[in-house]
């Protein structure tokens, strides 16, 4: 099928402002919309830049907005969004260039949250037994991959990007409910600053664009019930 | 320019990388330099398992790990490297889940883990458990949890800085030159101790399980600087990846009942390895799959066969194998239980084929996977510099860009992500109390000039070539005459395509000429390793008469231990021409013998 391709384009050391720019392209129904980002850019036009590495949703380098909505480019086929296909980047942090934006403050966001194990007893000889109701208890906030689709979907993260945002959020909560970690107090303690928690407004866009399918919202409200009631049950 | 100092350097952020960083930084000044972020490396993509004898479910012993590691290499591998790693394994696994790694429980609440290919119960010969794993996304674990450490032991990482030279002075490590991406801007790191840990190569072939980003960059960079590269016609074809995606559906999904089933519905591996059948190493069913194909038993004439997971299908078999649960009972399993195990696999088959695994057999055919080949190191990460195990002070490497080599001509599932954790901390290690007792060696007079002189050659190329028109022919015809099966006659039909590739990539010219994340630059660069590494793969290969692992030859179909029980040592001479020499095989305890599952 034909496929026509709009695409933000951003040159800071050429452009005064963004513009856009359509590409005409043969592509099949199934085609990712990065396979049509690299054709684009192997034979329109090389100064297209974007990030990618693993090509199948699991390495969270190609974050952008298709047809408005926050999407892995690897993980959206052509058949989901037909012939007209519009690819910016994510919202909320700055654009570098073209699709590329800086992803520095979303990092930094990840980091304050504690996003480590901790526990400083003495280590076994082996495993720290753990039972399989626990194990679970944390399993879906596991899965992220740090693409940052949930937190550049947030309304509260547009409005200050000091705001943790969901992903920090979903991180500290993979840590908060893990029955072989000891820091839940301290990072408690962060969630209920003032960027924390409480500028979460239940908008649901986040748990919308997670490409892993994370129930962020639910994990969000897990870790403010937790604040409230100061237990972990 | 800018210059930084550093006693210890290490070349890239995925599992390798990052455990190297994690014990260096203990003792050494040290810095990670990564072209991605480093949660982004492909580490994060393995899914199934890491190996180790843990014996959580039932008995197994870290020399039965050792044999099976042997006999997966088809005796390619060195012993006293493999003995080594698997002795190692069971406290590295352990170690990880002390950094908190989320491994899947056993009902008793030890770490779980499931049947693997070639993985084996020395004295019955049937598959155990030996993956321990979380889910399907057992690298995606590990990769995040030794990013946590990082953080928590505040490593310090320069993220999106592309590794391009290697420097040597006195026949020493010195440092390395880096391009910033977003600025454009090179660097220059100088250093006592360098450890590459860069990945594999997997972009040279059509069909591929590997990133984008993995185009050999360390092996490539260390081939120009005089540096061998050991057994490069050793590339694994995993059995398994989405049919026309090449994306990987672990092995894991036969691990957990899993059958192949061709065109006629039949289960194929029976006829190919009557005792582990599905559970056969990943050369072995390869093979199969390719033979089935042949003899015009893929599915609807084409070239794929399914894999089956269907609870029915499962339960089907496992009741004809006598399968059983570690507690005696009968092995059955639900679609919801499947779900909970392979919760990726359903949903990249959802996603990318429009099947639903429980419900519907997945289309597959064989995928270029893993890289056996790569720097020659021994155990300890250092760099060899040829066939006389002569080390280079001052440079290491692990993870998949090295040989060490433990995997041999085969490797074996699971024992990829065993290998970064224990020679990732062991060249870490190393390199660190290298530091300690040497000095930097002076910087060249002009560091960045080798690097700069290759980047500008593609601003100043005519532009008759298009790089993207290169990329696919060499995938091509690497696919087609470099993969599974190999002759004389397609060899060196990849062998003049290739070196014609590389004439044509001269003319090559990139359009964006700015600063500013110039990926259109730095891809070119990227391709040139490519075609480097397939022109020695493919002359790596012509050379080596026989079959063994994943080479495997139609002219030569037999192994053929009295000539090529020997590891392969290529070097690219300063006219570009390839050089060939060999290094024996190290054999402790097991004396080759046939290989049979
Ligand atoms: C889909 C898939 C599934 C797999 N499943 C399993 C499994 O279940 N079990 C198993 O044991 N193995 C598995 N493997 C194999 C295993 O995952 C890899 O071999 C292993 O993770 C490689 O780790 P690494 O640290 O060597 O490289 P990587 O994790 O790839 O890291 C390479 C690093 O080098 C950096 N880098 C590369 N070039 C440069 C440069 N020029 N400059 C700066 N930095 C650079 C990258 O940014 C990256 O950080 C799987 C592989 C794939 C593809
Ligand atoms: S390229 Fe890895 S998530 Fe899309």
């Amino acid at each position: 099928m034909q496929v026509t391709i709009k695409v933000f384009r951003y040159n800071p050391e050429k452009d005064k402002k963004p513009h856009y720019e359509t590409y005409q392209l043969e592509a099949d129904p199934t085609d990712r919309v990065l396979d049509l980002l690299e054709k684009v850019k192997g034979y329109k036009d090389g100064t297209l830049s974007f990030r990618r590495s693993c090509a199948h949703g699991v390495c969270g380098s190609d974050a952008m907005r298709i047809n408005g909505s926050n999407k892995l480019a690897c993980k959206a086929l052509v058949h989901d969004f037909g012939a007209k296909i519009t690819v910016e980047p994510i919202l909320g942090l700055r654009v570098i260039k073209d699709l590329i934006v800086d992803m520095e403050p979303f990092f930094d966001n990840f980091r304050k949250v504690l996003p480590y194990f901790i526990n400083d007893d003495p280590a076994p000889e082996k495993e720290r037994y753990q039972s399989q109701e626990d194990r679970e208890r944390f399993d879906d906030t596991t899965k992220c991959i740090l693409c940052a689709a949930c937190t550049t979907s947030c309304p509260s993260f547009w409005a200050s990007d000091e705001y943790l945002g969901p992903s920090a959020i979903v991180n500290a909560h993979r840590f908060i409910f893990d029955s072989r970690d000891q820091g839940a107090a301290q990072r408690l303690k962060i969630m209920n600053e003032i960027m924390g928690v409480s500028r979460c407004h239940t908008v649901f866009n986040c748990t919308l664009a997670c490409p892993r399918e994370i129930q962020i919202t639910k994990a969000i409200g897990e870790v403010k019930k937790a604040l409230m009631t100061g237990s972990l049950e | 320019m800018k210059t930084h100092q550093f006693e210890v350097l290490v070349v890239g952020a995925g599992g390798a990388g990052l455990m190297a960083g994690l014990y260096a930084s203990r003792t050494a000044k040290t810095a990670i330099i990564s072209k991605l972020y480093p949660t982004r490396s492909h580490t994060g993509a393995a899914q199934g398992g890491v190996g180790a004898a843990l014996g959580s479910s039932e008995e197994d012993h870290p020399e039965w790990h050792t044999y099976d590691t042997v006999k997966g290499s088809d005796y390619l591998g060195d012993q006293d490297a493999i003995e080594f790693m698997c002795e190692e394994a069971v406290a590295a696994v352990y170690e990880l889940e002390h950094m908190g790694l989320p491994f899947d429980r056993t009902p008793e609440g030890k770490i779980s883990q499931r049947p693997f290919g070639g993985h084996t119960n020395n004295v019955t010969g049937k598959p155990v458990m030996r993956a321990c794993h979380a889910a399907d996304r057992t690298g995606h674990m590990i990769l995040q949890t030794l990013y946590q450490q990082c953080i928590k032991n505040n490593v310090t990482f320069f993220d999106e800085y592309q590794v391009v030279d290697l420097l040597m002075t006195n026949g020493k490590a010195a440092g390395v030159v880096a391009i910033e991406i977003a600025t454009g801007e090179m660097h220059v790191f100088q250093a006592k101790a360098v450890i590459f840990a860069t990945g594999g190569h997997g972009r040279i072939w059509e069909i591929t399980s590997n990133a984008y980003a993995y185009t050999g960059d360390g092996v490539a960079i260390t081939l120009r600087r005089g540096i061998p590269a050991e057994d490069m016609e050793f590339f694994q074809f995993h059995p398994t990846g989405i049919y026309k995606l090449g994306i990987l559906i672990t092995e894991g999904v036969r691990g957990e009942g899993g059958i192949l089933i061709n065109g006629k519905g039949e289960r194929f591996m029976e006829k190919y390895a009557p005792t582990v059948k599905d559970l056969a190493s990943r050369d072995v069913i390869s093979r199969a799959i390719y033979m089935e194909v042949r003899d015009g038993n893929g599915v609807n004439g084409k070239n794929y066969v399914y894999l089956d997971v269907r609870p029915e299908s499962v339960n089907h078999y496992a009741a004809l194998d006598g399968r059983k649960r570690p507690d005696g009972s009968p092995f059955v399993v639900t679609g919801e239980e499947i779900l909970s195990k392979l919760p990726d696999i359903v949903d990249f088959c959802r996603v990318y084929l429009g099947v639903d695994p429980i419900t519907q057999p997945m289309p597959i055919q064989p995928t270029a996977h893993y890289a056996m080949g790569g720097i020659p190191t021994n155990q300890f990460g250092e760099v060899k510099k040829d066939e006389n195990k002569t080390i280079i002070p001052g440079l290491y490497a692990a993870g998949e860009c090295a040989c060490v080599s433990v995997h041999g001509a085969n490797r074996l599932g699971t024992n990829s992500l065993l290998d970064i954790i224990v020679f990732g901390k062991h060249a870490g290690l190393r390199a660190a109390e290298f530091s300690k007792g040497a000095d930097f060696q002076p910087l060249p007079a002009d560091p960045t000039a080798f690097a700069q002189a290759q980047f500008e050659g593609f601003l100043k190329g005519d532009g008759r070539e298009n790089a993207f028109d290169i990329a696919m022919e060499m995938k091509k015809v690497m696919f087609d005459d470099m993969g599974i099966f190999r002759s004389g006659k397609g060899m060196q039909n990849a062998l003049e395509k290739v070196r014609e590739l590389k004439e044509r990539f001269k003319h090559v010219r990139v359009q964006d000429t700015g600063k500013i994340f110039n990926m259109d630059l730095i891809n070119a660069w990227e391709l040139g390793n490519l075609l480097d590494l397939a022109e020695v793969t493919t002359v790596s290969a012509l050379a080596r008469t026989e079959s063994r692992g994943g080479h495997s030859r139609e002219d030569y179909p037999s192994r053929d231990d009295q000539n090529w029980l020997k590891h392969t040592f290529a070097w690219v001479n300063e006219t570009g021409k390839i050089e060939l020499k060999y290094q024996p095989v190290t054999i402790t305890k097991y004396q080759p013998k046939a290989r049979v599952y």
